[in-house]
């Protein structure tokens, strides 16, 4: 980070007819110009990453009866927190309980973007019915995910949810959706809810941006509407479903918000019913920064091997890097 | 499905899509105008007159706490949404307009930024700000905030496609210096960019919750997500709390979506950057 120390030069004029010096003044503007955020990158990125790392590698020793100040020194603990943090009987059903809320999520959301994408592009519905859609799905992104999920725990509450009124109404006992065999999915429904409209404009404005000219000579060759999707639209727009799926695969991970907001609601969600909430609770619970440091840096380990191998698999990297 | 111009197939699945996602937020107007009583007892969408009583009472809860967790969460998104425009605006226009050493290493660590899961960074960032007794303030929110690496990303992008190497020479001939230039050429070409930086950031900020929950324990700081959570937290002693956390939650989504409908053109999105070069 050594780029932030230059200082911005001066903004005087430079003396006419002097381009070489005009061109040496203008060698450190860049450096300028990236200053605050190369500070703040370092602070609040950089640094928190190598600290997480160094306490994790950390423990404290209780030395005595482990009164007073000095009875307690922190030292170097090798790769004790993590075995610690790996074995705990907590931590393998949490990382389960997310793979199987990222396998229900990602694909649904990113399904129901996509197909929503098309049939908003594909022009087939009178025009203010399309534009009343497209504004309905996108809303749920302007609410913030404790608020949707403090929606949607009050309409699964049996005594509240219209499914179970209707339900009563016929006959039937209606399903309680916090029970524990379908927590995971009313928590995932939440995420879905939150996340479909935003990927959809994602991918509609990627298939704006196609010239509408590629398709009509396959539509007067008579392709159908579906063929012209599977074949033309979902290929171009395949850049943007591969960064979408990439962004939902890392929001995935960090579920946080959603169940525990719904824990008052929902007896079913422990404290450590995702990683990042175990992480939270043995920091602030349990006062074991060491241990919520190690499973932090599995989290954050296990998100670049997914993200990367899932870009490298796919043959594409991050980001259109050239210009 | 071919050579038909209108489909009933693609309208029933649009309404169906706008049905789900409008049903809850349909519902929280409904239940905002129940009593305690009648939201657990009347049917779900069957709207009552109590709407004027329960806002007096939100209005009215410690003071009107409530009004101030809003005004603590407009202050974190606005100003931490426009600090990290600017800083981004800036960042970006470096890194598309200017060859210098060390450039692409800087892209490349930004780029891995985009990536960092920022929650992760969450319980490390408050650790380092409690050594410095930054915790439980309002710039332990807003700090981190400023730094967006998907924000420098996007603004790069913008600043490439809008702004013309041929004007930025013009004015370094007319002997304009570069932090003018920056400030009365290149920004204002890259505004509409930078709107959408600067609300892509505003959202962000606004629906954050573990960050603010983690940093703050003065609930006079919270913003409304750790406040209506808190909030509900005290629902399960006192059920009568839960017509407060359901009127909070109509009331916290007003201003967002207001802005939405109104700045709706600016929403935009390509991820991968290939429609917004020019």
């Amino acid at each position: 980070m050594s780029l932030t120390s230059t200082a911005p030069r001066k903004t005087e004029a430079p003396p006419a007819g002097s381009p070489r010096r005009r061109k040496a003044k203008r060698a450190g503007t860049p450096y300028g110009f990236l200053a605050p955020a190369m500070i703040l990158f370092a602070a609040f990125l950089a640094a928190p990453i190598f600290y997480a790392a160094y306490l994790s590698l950390r423990k404290v020793k209780v030395s005595g009866l482990g009164l007073g100040s000095k009875s307690r020194t922190e030292i170097w603990a090798g790769l004790d927190n993590y075995t610690r943090s790996l074995t705990d009987p907590e931590f393998l059903p949490s990382v389960g309980r997310v793979g199987a809320y990222g396998l229900i999520v990602v694909p649904t959301m990113l399904g129901l973007a996509l197909m929503f994408a098309l049939l908003l592009d594909a022009n087939r519905t009178r025009e203010s019915i399309g534009k009343f859609a497209r504004i309905s799905i996108f809303l749920p992104y302007a609410v913030p995910a404790v608020v949707a999920s403090l929606l949607w725990g009050f309409l699964y509450l049996p005594r509240v949810s219209p499914i179970n009124d209707i339900a009563e109404a016929l006959g039937f006992a209606g399903p309680n959706l916090l029970s524990a065999d379908l927590t995971l999915f009313a928590v995932a429904n939440i995420a879905i809810w939150g996340g479909t409209g935003f990927n959809m404009i994602v991918i509609y404005t990627a298939l704006k941006a196609v010239p509408t000219s590629l398709y009509e000579s396959a539509r007067i060759d008579g392709a159908s509407e579906m063929a012209i999707a599977w074949r033309i639209k979902i290929p171009i727009v395949m850049p943007s479903l591969v960064m979408t799926f990439v962004f939902s695969l890392i929001a995935t991970l960090q579920v946080f918000a959603e169940p525990m907001t719904l824990r008052p609601l929902a007896n079913t969600i422990s404290t450590t019913w995702t990683p990042l909430m175990k992480v939270y609770r043995d920091a602030f619970a349990r006062n074991d920064i060491y241990a919520a440091a190690a499973t932090s840096v599995i989290i954050a380990l296990a998100t670049f091997i997914l993200s990367f191998g899932f870009l490298k698999l796919v043959g594409r990297r991050a980001f259109n890097q050239e210009d | 499905m071919h050579a038909i111009k209108r489909s009933k197939l693609a309208t029933l699945l649009l309404i169906l899509g706008a049905a789900y996602c409008l049903l809850p937020v349909l519902w929280v107007l409904i239940a905002s105008s129940k009593s305690a009583s009648e939201l657990f007892s009347t049917f779900t969408l069957m709207p009552s007159t109590h709407l004027w009583d329960n806002l007096v009472d939100l209005n009215g809860y410690r003071d009107g706490l409530y009004w101030r967790w809003m005004a603590n969460t407009a202050l974190y998104a606005g100003v931490g949404a426009a600090a990290s425009t600017l800083i981004s605006a800036m960042a970006g226009y470096a890194l598309a307009k200017f060859d210098f050493p060390g450039k692409s290493a800087v892209f490349n660590t930004i780029l891995a930024g985009v990536l960092v899961p920022g929650v992760i960074l969450a319980i490390p960032q408050y650790l380092l700000l409690a050594k410095l007794g930054m915790t439980n303030t309002y710039w332990a929110v807003l700090l981190p905030s400023f730094i967006s690496p998907y924000g420098i990303y996007l603004a790069r992008i913008f600043a490439a496609a809008s702004v013309p190497t041929e004007i930025l020479e013009a004015t370094r001939i007319d002997g304009s210096g570069e932090w003018r230039t920056l400030g009365t050429v290149v920004l204002p070409m890259m505004r509409t960019g930078l709107v959408t930086v600067f609300l892509f950031q505003f959202v962000a900020i606004w629906n954050n919750f573990m960050l603010p929950y983690i940093m703050l324990g003065d609930d006079r700081l919270y913003p409304i997500t750790v406040g209506l959570s808190g909030l509900l937290n005290q629902g399960a002693s006192q059920p009568a709390m839960y017509t407060a956390v359901v009127t909070g939650a109509l009331v916290s989504i007003v201003p967002l979506i207001a802005l939405f409908l109104t700045l709706q053109r600016y929403w935009q999105v390509d991820l991968a950057a290939g429609g917004v070069k020019a």
